[in-house]
């Protein structure tokens, strides 16, 4: 890019300067209208780019095309009916909002009481801050597979506790009982870090003369947490069920490393279903719009609750 | 009156604290036990628990003996790839939509965003069919390009919040001592958000490294990552438990380690710059 400033480093005096200004003022302000554009075009190339094979598959999804065989001929809305009409994808949509709300509800929960245990000046709590978060920085895969060896039945670590309360042949994610809890467990113990790290933040960055002004009124704890701490969070709690609830509804790889949709088809969410169709099968036109319709899903509930988050900003600088 | 409140102080510091300690175990022992595993010989393997005879046998063998290193090597020259390649194209971007007032910018930032939030297999599906016509499949240049998906919109809306907390004067006043436009940009500005920076590229370099659906699906024998690997070391007919636990430990331990270094960026960098921490 070549220098565009108005003022060469090599200009002894301000004066000359101004004159080129007047000028080339008219063409000075278009390049700096432009520049802006021109800056961001490699990033929209190369994200763009790498979505041109998506227009085409929307093209394919009105298709019969398949990997096997080289000629496909245009059949309109009817893989899009067919999927509608099939009740594997009423079950796996299902399965992946079971999976996408209780996970969320979990880590939520978890997550905002921990960081509330957390919030203090403490030793234990500054170590713990520190170290809460691993689970969350290793591959999610990764975190299945060391659950995977812990639930093992030969040399799994969780049998013998298991087996103090009563659960010594727990299943864990080889029975269609326990398969689904096994999946909230393990993405619970990745993403509760996630709701922990932001919901501490926001806890911390409260102001304190509310708090100070409900003491002196003398207001319960509990009052202070609903009335105070709650509508102050507020933001920060929207916008961290927005992240949870649209990672958790397209979750792949935890579902993939433990389960792949097993047993049966008890935890085949949309993902899952979409990559079944579409890898083994090789029905790609199948497959399509199965994952569009799951983002339309990820797109309506992040865009009303974010929606709620704007809402929540506005009222919480009211507050404070 | 003053004795009994203390005493319920007491109960509830000491509650609060169990508390936390039992999400800390939860949360925790996972990660000693994969480095517990690691270390145990395979004789040891059913045996014992907490005491046996410590031994790099595990990670010698999944590291020298079995082809795991190949796969490591190439999850790092792709992951430092994708994050070059997005902090070149990036902090430009990143600058442009914290700095300058222009048609459309809310439109192309939250279209940038959005990437990251694309079910994968959405993307992967028709990339699938291109990449094995193009020759893209199974190879460094194809996984570094979809990677863009995961490493560019974290880094440009992190640091677009970075850019944002300077103070426009500061480049007002270095454009008139006679810097262009340019020259501000990478003698004054980069040096400022320097930590922010970091952090970013450090933090692409996390998710990077952890893709999984990506390599999973658009590379092969050549070009798959060792978080693709690390799972099929438990698939295979004869299961080392104990070399599991190492490509699972070897996969893991750069991260903990990145982590450590960006502890004050993270809660900006895990939230797209949302939550200032």
């Amino acid at each position: 890019m070549s220098t565009t400033g108005v003022l060469p480093p090599d200009r002894p005096s301000i004066e000359p300067a101004r004159l080129e200004l007047s000028k080339s003022a008219a063409k000075y302000a278009r390049r700096k209208a432009l520049r802006p554009y021109l800056i961001l075009t490699p990033t929209l190339l190369l994200t763009l780019g790498i979505l041109i094979p998506f227009f085409a598959a929307i093209y394919l999804s009105f298709t019969d095309y398949t990997l096997r065989s080289s000629d496909y001929s245009f059949i309109g809305f009817d893989n899009y009916l067919s999927m509608l009409q099939n009740p594997d994808f009423w079950h796996s949509l299902v399965i992946t909002l079971e999976y996408a709300v209780l996970c969320t509800m979990v880590e939520m929960l978890l997550g905002i009481g921990v960081a509330l245990l957390l919030n203090e000046e403490n030793p234990v709590s500054k170590f713990l801050r520190i170290v809460l978060i691993f689970p969350l920085m290793i591959a999610p895969v990764i975190g299945t597979l060391i659950w995977k060896l812990m639930t093992n039945p030969s040399v799994g670590i969780l049998r013998t506790p298991m087996s103090w309360i009563g659960l010594g042949d727990f299943k864990w994610g080889a029975s269609p009982d326990t398969a689904m809890f096994s999946l909230v467990l393990i993405d619970a113990w990745v993403y509760t870090p996630f709701v922990i790290i932001l919901v501490l933040a926001g806890l911390r960055s409260l102001p304190r003369s509310p708090y100070e002004a409900a003491m002196i009124d003398g207001g319960s704890a509990w009052f202070i947490f609903r009335n105070l701490t709650l509508p102050m969070l507020a933001p920060v709690l929207l916008i961290t069920l927005v992240f949870r609830l649209m990672l958790s509804l397209q979750e792949f790889s935890i579902i993939f490393a433990l389960t792949e949709g097993g047993p049966g088809d008890t935890t085949m969410s949309l993902s899952l279903l979409a990559y079944n169709r579409g890898f083994p099968f090789y029905g790609v036109a199948e497959a399509i719009p199965i994952m569009l319709f799951l983002w339309a899903v990820v797109y309506l509930v992040s865009f009303i609750l974010i929606g709620f988050w704007r809402k929540a900003q506005r009222r919480a600088s009211g507050v404070a | 009156m003053h004795e009994s409140v203390s005493f319920f102080g007491l109960v509830g510091r000491v509650s609060k604290t169990l508390l936390l300690l039992v999400y800390a175990l939860f949360a925790l022992f996972p990660l000693l036990w994969m480095v517990i595993m690691s270390l145990k010989p395979d004789s040891q393997m059913f045996t014992t628990t907490f005491l046996f005879s410590p031994t790099v046998e595990n990670y010698s063998a999944v590291f020298l003996r079995s082809d795991y290193s190949h796969f490591f090597f190439n999850n790092l020259t792709v992951s430092i790839s994708a994050v070059l390649l997005s902090l070149i194209v990036g902090v430009p971007a990143a600058y442009a939509l914290a700095r300058f007032q222009f048609k459309l910018k809310e439109d192309i930032a939250f279209t940038i965003l959005s990437f990251r939030f694309a079910p994968e297999i959405l993307v992967i599906l028709p990339l699938f069919l291109i990449y094995q016509k193009t020759g893209l499949y199974d190879t460094y240049f194809g996984l570094i390009w979809v990677y863009q998906l995961i490493t560019l919109p974290l880094l440009i809306w992190i640091l677009r919040g970075y850019f944002e907390d300077i103070s426009p004067d500061i480049e007002a006043a270095a454009q008139l001592d006679g810097y262009s436009w340019w020259q501000v940009f990478l003698k004054v500005l980069l040096p400022l958000v320097k930590p922010g920076l970091v952090a970013a590229g450090l933090l692409c370099f996390i998710f990077a490294w952890n893709a999984f659906t990506f390599p999973l699906l658009l590379s092969d024998a050549r070009a798959q990552t060792s978080t693709v690997v690390a799972l099929r070391f438990l698939a295979s007919d004869t299961v080392h438990y104990g070399q599991v636990a190492a490509a699972a430990t070897i996969s893991a331990l750069p991260e903990v380690i990145l982590a450590l270094l960006i502890q004050k960026h993270l809660v900006r960098g895990l939230s797209f710059g949302a939550v200032k921490g």
